[in-house]
């Protein structure tokens, strides 16, 4: 009988070769229908009115001007629970919409509707001020963090810090919503295919089983499109009350503002340390804010949990703007940000080379020697020792270049996931599961461990996602799809290919046990020829298709996906003192994957992390007006995402072999996006000569701190 | 107020009825049911909505309708030549030059005019003309060796 265990290299065809992405040809033509995409029969348009105060009571609501207009068909009013109008919180809270059979006729609506308020308030819009903090302190110590300084031969004392950021995923959020013979069926844009519909019950008046989701395509999630959301809820109402397909997406400006934010995170450190690079003491006290919402202290000291002696002090602070979301890695490129940097200054306090200080402390880690090996590789491929000088050194002109370098960590195991593999007797074979594509390779992923369990081509097999019809599967959260999804469908891949064997047997006279699939055959073990052809197994199944349901937690306790990696970045910069500007020469990107399944698109995961993380170190900040809390910035004009030019070379390496792969499935996603800022800000720092203080690493903020000491 | 505009697109020509303040990319995704051309700004600023408009790549969030009539439209849908799709395209593919794919039909278009004007672009040239087009899962290296290829297949220079 096959085995759930993965295959050892020799077995693998698909697994971990360089497959292209299965759903290239519809993404590339524009059949990819994405939730945006969706246009039902009859369908209207919903516009959302959001407050233009970011605290005020609302005491009145006037859509009868609005609701006169002809093509106006539906109106929401937004009350809490108590039936009363909710408090304003920042500047974009929504009020109500309106639903018309055009977007202009429901914009110019949306012009007519009068809302009244009092108790109109200066919101709080300052996230980096600790006499502002508000919420509960988290603490943390370990060890004698007194005594340890006591020790060192030399104390850093720094600031750091990462403005708040949005998700700004190329396709807002929101949905189509359409009621049909009592029954909801939505299309939204979501990372939650199986667990979305609950979050409509309530507005669709209906059980989660009634309410069928579907979503093929979506424009990027990062963590910002678990739930049905309010305007899924509000788009719904809307359609059970027009009787209309109703389409509600967020406009540029309203994404920005409600659909999620990284909190931010600042803080000071000190290190003590000695001469040889020991670190003896850590002392962090960090603030930051999650919006209206709690803050959490990023895991500090971060990677080096092992630190003798530190303690840690983390406090929020409310900021009177959109709630926070997850962020691709949520709490670590904070936590990467504060603690690599911290130690960055520590070597530089003691006159050691960044790199020989970072393999010194790491024993302080869980993974020395990973770490170790994924340093040097990255070192190599930037070429540390050749371009490697302290931190300032004058290399000439005004243009001064610089090495920076971090290291990471994540969980990534498999997250909870369904599948269901059918064998057809025309040797069709389809895998289901209530999942989605982020744009990660889902279905890649999903269409490479199918067909490799059963011994065929890639094109040989389907695969089905994005519907809650299909057996559940888990949240896109926490790179945990890639690890859920493989270990579901290799479990049910190898039920139903066992299935498959038993009847097949008797007919090669050889037990089912010492048959394989293996090159488009069912076979004896290593004899091609006692054995026939897929299709000609396939057709011994007669009238009765196979169907074996698999899950993340496999049928016999095989473990195919685990948790934690390990991995490095090394940034090589530019800095022009005169204007500030940083321009990324290089970045090197070394990541621990486990055992990987689409070496391409698990490349596509460190490109588009570290381009994200690029973005973030010198460009994104959400921008407020302090006296009224409206976001400044709510475009891709002034709230800048890099583009082709602002990325320089990107180096990507994955490790590989026995020691990585033989681990199992983990997924890369997150881990991909936490080293940039970093990288890249130790970078600046040993090219200028003096530490950036926060990100993103904007001309001012460069030459501010330059301007403050610094440059040789 | 209506006004009607004619448009050629993808080759056939087009009557339609509309309110002239609207967007090509509304009419476009709208009324002839074209929805490869996305909205991601509406400011002309991410280029998710390129479409090209007597072969120049224009975004069409911010053309209005007005100013498109008696134009021909080329949107990702009109690209393919039956089954055969564009070497650009091929070439996407290929390179898996996209991860959420929102981007892809306007990064695609944007190269495709690169190369019918320049059909053997330097990389700086490449870096230059398609940098305004914005990736957020950000497949830009892909996107580069995509046009690459596609330069090299389409000049013959061999893939």
């Amino acid at each position: 009988m096959a085995k759930l265990a993965w295959p050892g290299p020799d077995r693998r065809k698909n697994i971990g070769a360089r497959i292209s992405r299965l759903d290239g040809p519809e993404k590339t033509t524009g059949t990819a229908k994405y939730s945006y995409d969706m246009n039902r029969e009859g369908m209207l348009y919903a516009k959302l009115y959001q407050s233009p105060h970011a605290i005020a009571k609302v005491t009145a609501v006037d859509t009868s001007e609005a609701e006169a207009m002809p093509g106006v068909k539906g109106v929401y009013i937004e009350k809490d629970r108590r039936g009363e109008f909710p408090n304003i919180t920042y500047a974009g809270d929504i009020i109500c919409a309106i639903a018309a059979t055009s977007e202009e006729i429901a914009d110019e609506a949306l012009t007519k509707v009068k809302v009244s308020y009092s108790d109109i308030g200066s919101p709080q819009m300052n996230d980096n001020d600790p006499s502002l903090i508000s919420g509960r302190d988290q603490s943390k110590e370990q060890g004698d963090p007194d005594a340890g300084f006591g020790e060192a031969d030399a104390v850093s004392e720094g600031t750091y810090g990462l403005a708040c950021i949005t998700h700004a995923c190329l396709e807002s959020h929101g949905q189509m919503a359409e009621f049909k013979d009592g029954e909801l069926y939505v299309w939204p844009s979501t990372q939650n295919v199986s667990g979305y519909a609950g979050g409509l019950a309530r507005a669709a008046e209906l059980s989660a089983d009634k309410i069928h989701v579907e979503c093929q395509y979506m424009g990027g999630g990062f963590g910002s499109k678990f739930g049905a959301d309010k305007w899924g809820s509000i788009s719904t109402i809307l359609s059970k009350q027009t009787a209309k397909p109703v389409k509600l997406m967020l406009e540029r400006d309203q994404e920005h503002k409600v659909a999620g934010h990284r909190p931010s995170a600042f803080g000071t450190v000190k290190i003590g340390v000695k001469k040889d690079g020991t670190i003896t003491a850590w002392d962090s006290d960090i603030w930051g804010s999650g919006g209206m919402g709690n803050f959490r202290m990023p895991p500090l000291p971060y990677v080096f949990t092992g630190l003798p002696n530190y303690r840690t002090l983390g406090r929020g602070i409310k900021v009177n703007r959109g709630a926070a979301r997850a962020w691709r890695g949520p709490n670590h490129p904070q936590a990467a940000l504060i603690t690599m940097c911290a130690l960055d200054d520590a070597a530089h306090a003691i006159g050691m080379d960044s790199l020989s200080f970072f393999k010194k402390n790491l024993h302080l880690t869980d993974r020395p020697e990973v770490y170790a090996e994924e340093l040097d590789k990255a070192a190599e491929m930037i070429d540390w020792k050749g371009k490697w000088h302290p931190r300032g050194e004058n290399t000439g002109g005004s243009m001064r270049s610089g090495l920076g370098l971090s290291i990471h960590t994540w969980g990534g195991g498999g997250g909870q996931s369904d599948c269901a593999v059918t064998i057809n007797p025309d040797g069709s074979v389809v895998g289901r599961t209530g999942t989605q594509d982020l744009g990660t390779g889902t279905r890649t992923v999903q269409a490479i461990v199918l067909s490799d369990t059963l011994g065929l081509p890639v094109d040989k097999v389907r695969i089905e996602i994005g519907k809650n019809s299909l057996p559940a599967s888990g949240a896109s959260g926490g790179s945990t799809t890639v690890g859920g999804v493989s270990s579901s469908t290799r479990d049910a891949a190898t039920q139903a290919l066992n299935a498959l064997l038993e009847k097949v047997a008797p007919d090669l006279g050889v037990e089912a046990d010492k048959l394989e699939a293996w090159d488009g055959r069912i076979q004896e073990i290593g004899n091609p020829s006692k054995g026939m052809s897929w299709e000609q197994a396939c057709s011994l199944l007669g009238g009765m298709a196979i169907t074996k349901q698999g899950s993340k937690d496999t049928s016999d306790g095989t473990i195919l996906t685990v948790s934690g990696v390990g991995g490095v970045g090394i940034a090589d910069v530019t800095v022009d003192i005169e204007t500030g500007m940083v321009t990324i020469n290089e970045y090197a990107a070394v990541q621990d994957c486990g055992l990987i399944i689409d070496e391409k698109t698990c490349e596509s995961q460190l490109y588009g992390g570290t381009i994200m993380g690029i973005t973030y170190a010198l460009y994104e900040e959400t921008v407020y007006d302090p006296a009224t809390g409206a976001m400044l910035n709510p475009d891709f004009e002034f709230y800048k995402i890099a583009g082709l030019a602002d990325v320089g070379k990107i180096k990507v390496h994955l490790m590989r072999g026995p020691k990585y792969e033989d681990r199992g499935v983990v997924g890369i996603g997150e881990p991909a996006v936490i080293s940039q800022g970093a990288a890249i800000a130790n970078a600046v720092a040993n090219a200028i000569g003096v530490r950036v203080p926060e990100l993103p690493l904007t001309p001012d903020r460069v030459l501010d701190a330059i301007s403050k000491g610094g440059v040789a | 107020m209506i006004i009607t505009v004619k448009l050629v697109v993808n080759g056939e020509p087009k009557t339609v009825e509309t309110e002239p303040d609207r967007p090509l990319l509304d009419v476009i995704r709208e009324d002839l049911q074209l929805t490869g051309a996305k909205y991601g700004c509406g400011e002309g600023e991410c280029r998710a909505c390129t479409v090209l408009m007597d072969g120049r790549p224009v975004t069409a969030c911010d053309t209005p309708i007005t100013k498109a009539d008696g134009t021909r439209i080329v949107t990702i849908e009109g690209l393919a030549e039956g089954d055969a799709l564009h070497p650009v395209q091929e070439a996407f593919i290929a390179e898996g030059a996209m991860q959420c794919g929102f981007c892809a039909t306007g990064m695609i278009l944007t190269a495709v005019s690169l190369l019918e004007q320049n059909p053997s672009p330097t990389d700086a040239q490449i870096v230059e003309w398609m940098n305004g087009n914005l990736c957020r899962c950000c497949g830009y290296p892909s996107i580069l060796n995509a046009v690459r290829r596609a330069a090299r297949q389409t000049t013959g220079a061999g893939a």
